[in-house]
C-alpha cells in the first residue's frame, strides 16, 4: 500500500525475508506438506474415520500444550503436567460415587492446588521454574498411586463417556473441547489485560516489575492455569479410555507438550505465545507419528525423525542475538 | 561473595572492617550449610535407619545401596559438570538405556569392547549436544531433549523395538558386575575412582576452572579467555561418556541389555544434584554435594524396602517433598546471603 514499499528494491529471493517468515509460517508449510503427501500416497488418509482418529489423538497433547506455552511464554517450564493428569486420573474413580460433576470439580481442584503450589515456589520463594516443578513431577504421579492405591480402575458413566466418545455434529467431543480451549487461550493471550502482562513479564520481569504489574500474582495465576489445562486433559484421558491408570494417564505428556510449544515457534526465551502455532506443533508431530505408522516405519525411526524435527524447528527460530 | 561494602568516607575504616569480618563470617556459615547441607540430611536420615531398621545396620545391606548407586552417581556426576555451565542433559536417561543395550551386545566381542562400545556411541551423542549448544544457541534443554527421543530410537532400532534382550555372555563382563572386592562390588570401586577424578578434575585444572567460569558468566568468562565453546562441548561429551558407563555397568550387573529401564533417570539426576546443593542457575557446586544428594536418595528408596508392605509410590512421594523442601531451603540460603 506504501510507497516505500513499492518502491523498494525486491531481489529475487530475499534471504533476510526467508528468514523472519520461516520461523512463523514454517510450522504450517511442514504440515501442508505432510497432508499433501498423505493424499496422494497414502491410502485411506483422507477419510473422515481417520481424521477423526488422528484429532482425538492430538486433544489432549493440544490441551496440555497450551497451558505450557502460556508458562514459556513467562519464561518458565512446567514439568509438573503429566503428574497433574495423574492425579485428576486419579480422583475421578474416587468421587464419581458423588456424580460426574463432582468428580470433574474434585480433579480440577487438584489441579488448582498443584498450580498453587508451583506458582507460589516459582514467583514468591523464587525457585528456578524447572527445579519448582520438578518437585511435583517427582512427587505428584506418586501421589496418584497412593490415592488409586496402583490399582487401574474402570469408569463407566455414560456422561464421561459421552465426553470420551461421545459427537456433537458429527465431530467429536475432545476435539470441541480442546477447540474451544484454543479459542479461549488465544483471545486471552492477544486482547486482555491479562494476557499482556503474562507477556511483559517473560519479556522483561524487572521492568514488568517497576511498571507496577503484579508479577507474582500473574505469574501464580498462569501455572494454576497451565495446571488446571493438564487436569482437563487428565478427566478427559479417562474418559476416552474408560478407565483410571495412575500409572500410565500422561506419561512423558510434558515432552510432547513442550515439543508442540517450541515447535510451534515460542521460544523459550519467554515474552511471545503462539497458540496456533502450538497448535499446528502438535498437529504436525501427530501427523509424522501417524504417516510413518501408515508407511510400515518402526517407532524407533519415528523417534528419530521427530528428534530431527525438533532441532530444525528450533535451528531456524533460534534468538539471532545473545540475551 | 559480599559485595555490599562499598568505602564511603563517613564510615570509619575500623568499622567497615569489622562489618565485612562478620559478614565473612556469616557468608561461610551460611555457604557452609548450603554446600554440606545435604550431607547433614544423609547423616541424620542413615543415623534414624540405622536405629529403626536393624537390617538397615548389616555391611550387606550398605553394599546394596551402593551397588544401587552406582548407575545413577554416575549420570549425577556428569549432570554436575553440565549445570554448573549452566546447561542441563535431558538426554541421560536414555543414554544409559541405549550404552546399556549396546553393552550387552558388543560383550561377545570382550570385556574391552564391552565397556568400550557403549562410551563410543554415547560420547558421540554428547560430542553431537555439545556442539549444537556451543555453536548455535539452541536452549540445550530443547538440544538434549531431541537427543533424549533420537537415543531411544537408536536404542529401539538396535533391539528390534524392544523386543530383543541381548545377554551378557562374557564371563569377565559379567564378573565384573557382580563380583566383589574386599567385600565392596567392583561397579561402587569404579564409581569410586571415576568421582576422584571428577573432583580432581572440577577443583584442581584448568578446565575445572573453566567450567565454574562459564556458568558464573558466559560473557565474562570469555573475556578472561576461556574457551567457553570448547568447555560446553566437553560437558555434555563427559556426560554422555558418564551415561553410557553406567548403562554398561548396568548391563554388567543384570547380565543384559534392559530396554525398558531409564525413563525419568535424567530427572532423578538433576534431583540429586539440586538436592547436593548445586545451583541450576550454573556457575556453582561441588561434586562432594552430589555425591550425598545420590546417597540420600538411595537411602530413602532403600529404608522405604525395610519397611517392606510400603509401596513404591511412597518413595516417590517423600522424595518429592524431599526434593520441595532442600531446594527452598537453599533458595533461603542464598537470599540470606546475599542480604548480609
Amino acid at each position: 500500500m506504501t510507497t516505500e514499499a513499492a518502491t523498494a528494491p525486491r531481489p529475487a529471493l530475499d534471504l533476510a525475508r526467508v528468514r523472519a517468515w520461516l520461523p512463523k509460517y514454517g510450522v504450517y508449510v511442514a504440515i501442508l506438506v505432510l497432508v499433501g503427501y498423505n493424499v496422494l500416497f497414502t491410502p485411506n488418509f483422507l477419510t473422515l474415520s481417520n481424521l477423526r482418529i488422528q484429532l482425538v489423538q492430538v486433544a489432549p497433547i493440544v490441551i496440555v500444550a497450551l497451558g505450557m506455552a502460556l508458562v514459556i511464554g513467562t519464561e518458565g517450564i512446567d514439568l509438573s503436567v503429566g503428574s497433574v493428569m495423574a492425579l485428576a486420573a486419579a480422583l475421578i474413580p474416587l468421587y464419581l460415587g458423588y456424580g460426574v460433576v463432582a468428580a470433574i470439580l474434585m480433579s480440577l481442584v487438584a489441579g488448582v492446588l498443584v498450580g498453587l503450589v508451583n506458582g507460589t515456589l516459582v514467583a514468591r520463594v523464587g525457585l528456578q521454574p524447572i527445579v519448582a516443578t520438578l518437585a511435583l513431577f517427582v512427587g505428584g504421579r506418586g501421589l496418584a498411586l497412593v490415592i488409586s492405591n496402583g490399582q487401574l480402575k474402570d469408569v463407566r458413566n455414560e456422561d464421561l463417556i459421552f465426553l470420551g466418545s461421545g459427537n456433537l455434529f458429527g465431530i467429536p467431543m475432545l476435539v470441541w473441547i480442546a477447540a474451544l480451549l484454543v479459542l479461549v487461550v488465544a483471545f486471552v493471550v492477544r486482547r486482555t489485560v491479562f494476557g499482556r502482562r503474562l507477556l511483559a513479564i517473560g519479556g522483561n520481569r524487572p521492568a514488568t516489575e517497576l511498571a507496577g504489574v503484579p508479577v507474582k500474582r500473574v505469574l501464580i495465576t498462569v501455572y494454576v492455569v497451565c495446571s488446571v489445562l493438564a487436569s482437563i486433559a487428565g478427566v478427559l484421558a479417562v474418559a476416552r479410555i474408560q478407565s483410571s491408570d495412575a500409572s500410565a494417564v500422561g506419561l512423558l505428556i510434558e515432552l510432547s507438550a513442550i515439543t508442540a510449544v517450541v515447535v510451534g515457534g515460542t521460544p523459550l526465551t519467554g515474552g511471545k505465545v503462539r497458540v496456533l502455532g502450538t497448535v499446528a506443533g502438535a498437529l504436525l508431530m501427530q501427523l509424522v507419528v501417524a504417516t510413518m505408522i501408515k508407511h510400515n516405519l518402526q517407532p524407533s525411526t519415528t523417534e528419530m525423525v521427530q528428534a530431527v524435527i525438533i532441532l530444525i524447528a528450533v535451528y531456524v527460530a533460534r534468538e539471532r542475538k545473545s540475551r | 561473595m559480599t559485595q555490599g561494602i562499598v568505602s564511603d568516607p563517613e564510615v570509619p575504616a575500623a568499622v567497615v572492617a569489622a562489618d565485612e569480618r562478620r559478614a565473612e563470617r556469616t557468608d561461610r556459615i551460611v555457604g557452609l550449610v548450603q554446600r554440606q547441607g545435604a550431607l547433614a540430611v544423609l547423616i541424620v536420615v542413615v543415623l534414624i535407619a540405622t536405629a529403626s531398621f536393624p537390617n538397615f545396620r548389616s555391611f550387606d545391606n550398605a553394599g546394596t545401596i551402593l551397588v544401587a548407586a552406582a548407575p545413577p552417581a554416575l549420570i549425577a556426576l556428569g549432570m554436575t559438570f553440565v549445570i554448573i555451565t549452566g546447561g542441563i542433559d535431558l538426554s541421560v536417561g536414555s543414554l544409559y538405556v541405549l550404552g546399556g543395550v549396546v553393552s550387552a551386545y558388543a560383550s561377545k566381542w570382550g570385556l574391552l569392547p564391552a565397556f568400550l562400545v557403549p562410551l563410543a556411541v554415547c560420547g558421540l551423542i554428547g560430542v553431537v549436544n555439545g556442539l549444537l549448544i556451543a555453536y548455535t544457541r539452541m536452549a540445550p534443554f530443547i538440544v538434549t531433549l531431541a537427543a533424549l527421543l533420537g537415543a531411544r530410537g537408536l536404542m529401539r532400532a538396535l533391539s528390534d523395538e524392544g523386543s530383543t534382550t541381548y545377554l551378557v555372555t562374557n564371563d569377565a563382563f559379567r564378573s565384573f558386575g557382580t563380583g566383589s572386592f574386599l567385600g565392596i562390588g567392583y561397579p561402587v570401586w569404579l564409581v569410586v575412582v571415576v568421582f576422584a577424578l571428577g573432583m580432581v578434575l572440577l577443583s584442581r585444572t584448568r578446565f575445572g576452572h573453566a567450567v565454574y567460569a562459564v556458568g558464573g558468566s558466559e560473557d565474562a568468562a570469555s573475556l578472561m579467555g576461556v574457551a567457553v565453546r570448547r568447555t560446553k562441548v566437553w560437558v555434555y561429551v563427559m556426560s554422555g561418556l558418564l551415561a553410557g558407563l553406567a548403562g554398561a555397568i548396568n548391563a554388567a550387573k543384570l547380565g543384559s541389555g534392559v530396554t525398558v529401564l531409564g525413563t525419568g533417570m535424567e530427572l532423578d539426576a538433576i534431583a540429586a544434584v539440586v538436592i547436593g546443593g548445586t545451583l541450576l542457575t550454573g556457575g556453582a557446586g561441588t561434586i562432594a554435594g552430589t555425591i550425598a544428594g545420590v546417597l540420600l536418595l538411595g537411602v530413602i528408596q532403600n529404608m522405604i524396602n525395610q519397611v517392606g508392605n510400603v509401596p513404591s509410590s511412597y518413595q516417590q512421594v517423600i522424595s518429592g517433598a524431599f526434593l520441595a523442601v532442600v531446594v527452598v531451603a537453599q533458595t533461603y540460603l542464598v537470599k540470606f546471603r546475599r542480604v548480609t
